[in-house]
């Protein structure tokens, strides 16, 4: 395990887990120059720093493509499966029933989740998986050079690819029309927000869907293009500013309140996700506003960002089994393997 | 009338699918096996729901042969769109049973018949409420066949008591119609056939199962702690008697649980979850059938190279393609072997009946866990879903086989000298940590691209390489740990006999008449896993002509030995076919005799007798080259493979 000491004559910054920074890091990355998902995958690295986990206590997974290349790029102390193209859901599903209390942090791209992995994706949904699903969503297939994906906007025109004839698909739609319990859409290009919504995505107790428009800067960054840089600052419509508050910061949280603008919402673990309005009253627990607002979005050819929606009473999908009190991969033979005087019984049983 | 035949001749009972004529044939069934006659019961059933003719078989066998018979002496006709056929299939001097509200001619005069008022008998009893009669009708049949070939109504009602779980009320409406229908039999029908059944003692100690139900109590019993699957038969059975057994099995003090399943949205998910699981340290399985086994392909590559432990039951049905859903095959074995693309070999297992089903459903748990890699269990809709007598189920000798998986302890003990896929032990398999490991020394990244010993990214050749001949290296440690084949030696035997999975009985019956009725002595190998044992080499080694019997098209077993023994491969005659009907004694029999060569002076005579219309003749010089070869190998390698190597295969048995 390679760690990074301090540099002479600085004091390591340390947080309350006692880790510095640099235990969050993974190995450098091998992404484009300028690609959205290296700043999501700095993001993901600060924002945990910030949060003070414990890097034991995450599982990383990701499918294929530039994208799910991004989990070698953050938390090398940290547990991860790149599996197979549009199939991290169900690995996840199953790791994670391995030891109940971790979390899952995924990265999938839009090819890994909107097209060959739409069945699982929809599905991790519906199970309400305890995990941070990102997908880092460019419009393209970067890692196969720069076909379309099933996110390009109809009429987006491609080098060697022609002209993209087909609607697309919006992720945080399907999201919640399976019944998502967390939905936020962000851009690559503001990370404060992409951090913010990174806290709040790992404190929610289920399945947290962060659609993060990310450019690929090699096959899809025409300033016209939807998943552009420019396209993407010029026209990003926040719905809110978002602060996150961790469990009992009292001040800040007092610091940041003020009546009429501000909408909290208290998650699972304790701590308050605060949306300061900006210029439209949202409610982020109500699932009608949600669809409203996306489509009001789409006929306006706005990019909306921000919580989009949370529901925090649903149980995770561990807590719906009703599992044992420890981790089930710690259990042996004396949980595991019924008492000899029941094979007798079996046998009975079979007449 | 002929003379008495007892406890030796099949009955058929040709139904409409639907009509609830199970629990009339499974009460047959197992009164008979409570009369502690050999038995054997095999639904033949269509794909659907309701409508189409659905046939049952009962095998009653003093000398305890179960396997299914072509022939039917007793046939019970009570579908109209069946009769036809029905009457047609009785063997000439057996019996026909029908319901006599099919209008229809009995056109033989060469077998005996015995109309049955179902309805009117049905009708008699006024606790039987109008929606149930179709229903109860079936038992009509029961209590006619317990008159006429003397089933024990004590044995019956038994059946019917286990059946509805003790529940007075549908025991009392069953057996009353039962009752009515024998005493309605013995007033108004005459014996004119032979066919009797009487009790023995030959099922003592013996239970009674299907394969399914028996894997999933094995998978219990060896510590399930996650399934992940998805509705397909003839396989679902086997995942519904896990959610059906696991809360009494697994039950806790605090009503938690120590196991979780999932039904998935498909089985490409389902093979996922249970990698998920098996890769985060949990003992984790799924169960398919044919076209669920396509599916998971990819995955089960990727489990093969990233190394995870799984177990995957595959309850093989007929194929390709949807094929037959309800009908059974052998015939996924080679697609199981080289299951993902590139060099990729997996481990399967393969029991032989139900008992087995239950042993190998924690062994497979072992293999996977201590050789870090998928197996495969392949079971088929004849073992799986038929009932079967067995051995009572035996509790696991051994503790359970978790293999080299080190905690936080071990890597402080370690000081960080560990690598994934380091092959310390020279073994070729790895340690591994799972998640959930709170040392900072613990983690690594599991991918499906190249990596080197310490799990990281590479495509350097000689790493590649390097790691390819590991997997190479564990495969062949997996040699040693797999279950052995079992012998079932023949005295004298100067031919060898190859199979594996459910044909063991009709095999087995093949070998006795094989002996009886051709003189012709077979040694009979049943082989229990790929990769093959040392033992499978020693056994093939003492014959010129071994028999490699399957049931599928194309010979897979016999194509597997061939790669594994090219050296061998001119003593392998395959003997294989697939039409879905479970395996008879009958063409096991006449296979081997169309295919049989070795010319034995004593053997000779009688089995060119016998088999001379189905094997091309052998010319003269042909057949003394032949001799002589065998009379040197006879000397030379029977006495040695026969003492030393035989008699650790016999001890094999009771593995
Ligand atoms: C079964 C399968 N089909 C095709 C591929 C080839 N492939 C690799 S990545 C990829 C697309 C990735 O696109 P996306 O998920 O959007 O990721 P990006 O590279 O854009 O981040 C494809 C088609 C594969 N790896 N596996
Ligand atoms: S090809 Fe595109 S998506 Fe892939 S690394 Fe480069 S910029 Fe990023
Ligand atoms: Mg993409």
């Amino acid at each position: 395990m390679a760690t990074t000491l301090p540099m002479a004559g600085t004091t390591a910054q340390v947080n309350l887990a006692g880790l510095a920074k640099n235990d969050y890091r993974g190995a450098p990355t091998t992404l484009c120059q300028g690609c959205g998902h290296n700043s999501i995958a700095n993001q993901i690295i600060s924002a945990l720093f910030e949060m003070n986990v414990v890097p034991e206590n995450v599982v990383k997974f990701s499918g294929i493509g530039c994208s799910s290349k991004s989990p070698t790029y953050f938390l090398n102390r940290s547990f991860g499966f790149n599996g197979l193209h549009g199939r991290m859901p169900s690995v996840a599903t199953g790791a994670l029933f391995g030891d109940q209390f971790l979390k899952g942090i995924g990265v999938s791209g839009d090819g890994d989740s909107a097209s060959i992995g739409m069945g699982q994706f929809k599905h991790i949904v519906r199970r309400n998986v305890n995990m941070v699903y990102i997908i880092e969503n460019n419009g393209v297939y970067g890692l196969t050079k720069g076909q379309f994906s099933a996110t390009a906007e109809v009429g987006l025109k491609l080098k060697k690819q022609g002209t993209n004839e087909y609607m697309p698909v919006d992720i945080c739609m399907e999201a919640l029309a399976s019944n998502a319990t967390f939905v936020a859409r962000s851009f690559a290009g503001n990370p404060k927000q992409v951090k913010e919504l990174l806290k709040a995505a790992l404190s929610h107790n289920g399945l947290a869907v962060l659609d993060i428009v990310s450019p690929c800067v090699t096959f899809n960054n025409q300033d016209t293009a939807f998943h552009s840089y420019t396209w993407g600052k010029d026209h990003e419509e926040p719905l809110h500013n978002i602060t996150y508050v961790a469990p009992r910061n009292e001040i800040i949280l007092e610091e940041e309140m003020k009546e009429g603008e501000v909408r909290e919402v208290t998650m699972h673990d304790g701590s308050v996700v605060i949306l300061k309005n900006l210029d439209k009253d949202y409610n982020p627990t109500s699932r009608f506003e949600a669809l409203r607002v996306m489509e009001e979005a789409e006929r306006n050819g706005w990019l909306v960002t921000g919580l989009l929606y949370v529901d925090t009473s649903k149980p995770s999908l561990t807590e719906m089994y009703n599992l044992v009190d420890a981790p089930l991969n710690r259990l042996g033979d004396a949980d595991l393997r019924p008492a000899p005087d029941m094979m007798d019984k079996v046998n009975a049983l079979m007449f | 009338m002929a003379s008495k035949v007892v406890n030796d001749f099949s009955i058929i009972v040709g139904t409409v699918n639907g009509s609830g004529s199970s629990t009339a044939n499974n009460t047959i069934l197992r009164a008979l096996f409570k009369m502690g006659i050999p038995v054997s019961g095999k639904n033949l059933f269509p794909s659907n729901i309701q409508g189409l003719p659905t046939w049952y078989t009962i095998r009653i066998s003093k000398d305890g042969f179960t396997a299914r018979r072509d022939e039917q002496e007793i046939v019970v006709a009570m579908n109209p769109a069946s009769f036809a056929r029905d009457l047609a299939s009785v063997v000439p001097g057996g019996a026909f049973f029908y319901a006599d509200d099919i209008k229809q001619p009995i056109t033989r005069a060469d077998i005996a018949a015995y109309p049955m008022p179902v309805k009117q008998i049905v009708k008699s009893d006024p606790n039987v409420p109008s929606d149930y009669r179709d229903l109860v009708g079936n038992m009509v049949y029961v209590g006619v066949l317990a008159t006429m070939l003397g089933i024990s109504l004590d044995a019956i009602q038994a059946a019917l008591n286990f059946h509805f779980k003790g529940k007075q009320k549908p025991i009392d409406m069953n057996f009353n119609t039962v009752k009515a229908a024998a005493e309605w039999a013995k007033a108004n029908l005459e014996k004119k056939d032979p066919f009797h059944v009487e009790a023995m003692n030959k099922t003592e100690g013996m239970i009674m199962a299907d394969g399914n139900t028996a894997a999933a109590i094995g998978s219990i019993f060896g510590g399930i702690q996650f399934a992940a699957w998805y509705p397909i038969t003839p396989a679902s059975s086997l995942a519904e008697s896990l959610n059906e057994y696991l809360p009494e099995l697994r039950k806790r003090e605090d009503g938690k649980h120590t196991y979780a399943v999932v039904q998935a949205e498909d089985e490409l998910a389902a093979i996922g979850m249970a990698i998920g699981a098996g890769w985060s340290g949990l003992r984790s399985m799924t169960s398919t059938s044919g076209p669920g086994l396509s599916l998971m392909t990819e995955f089960a590559g990727l489990a093969y190279y990233t190394e995870v432990p799984i177990v995957v039951w595959d309850v093989q049905r007929i194929g390709p393609s949807t094929g037959l859903p309800t009908r059974t095959s052998q015939g996924d074995l080679t697609f199981v072997n080289f299951m993902g693309h590139g060099d990729t070999q997996q481990i399967i297992l393969l029991p032989g009946n139900v008992n087995e089903c239950f042993e190998f459903g924690w062994r497979a748990f072992d293999v996977a866990e201590h050789m870090q890699t998928p197996v495969f269990v392949l079971s088929d809709l004849d073992m799986g879903m038929n009932q079967w007598m067995s051995r009572p189920f035996e509790y696991p000798k051994t503790p359970m086989d978790r293999g080299k998986v080190i905690w936080e302890q071990d890597l402080e003990e370690l000081k960080g000298n560990w690598g994934r896929y380091l092959d310390k032990d020279g073994d070729g398999v790895p340690y591994r940590t799972v998640p959930g490991n709170k040392s900072p020394l613990s983690a690594y990244f599991t991918r499906g691209t190249g990596h080197d010993e310490y799990a990281k990214y590479s495509e350097e050749a000689p790493v590649w390489h390097r790691n390819m001949e590991r997997l190479k290296k564990k495969y062949n440690t997996a040699r040693a740990y797999v279950p052995k084949p079992v012998l079932h030696p023949m005295k004298g035997a100067t031919v060898g006999i190859i199979g594996f999975g459910s044909t063991e009985a009709a095999i087995l019956e093949a070998q006795h008449q094989l002996a009886a009725e051709h003189n012709i002595k077979a040694d009979f190998l049943r082989v229990r896993a790929v990769p093959f044992t040392k033992e499978i080499e020693a056994f093939i080694k003492q014959y010129d002509e071994v028999f490699v019997v399957e049931m599928d098209r194309d010979g897979q077993l016999n194509q597997l030995l061939t790669i594994e023994y090219p050296e061998h491969a001119m003593r392998f005659k395959s003997v294989a076919f697939g039409d879905g009907m479970p395996a008879s004694a009958r063409w096991v029999r006449e296979g081997i005799l169309a295919k049989f060569e070795t010319v034995k002076p004593s053997a000779a005579k009688k089995a060119a007798k016998t088999a001379a219309a189905a094997r091309p003749a052998l010319n003269k010089a042909e057949a003394s080259r032949k001799e002589a070869k065998l009379k040197k190998t006879a000397t030379k390698t029977k006495p040695a493979g026969k003492t030393s190597k035989g008699k650790k295969q016999e001890a094999n048995r009771s593995r």
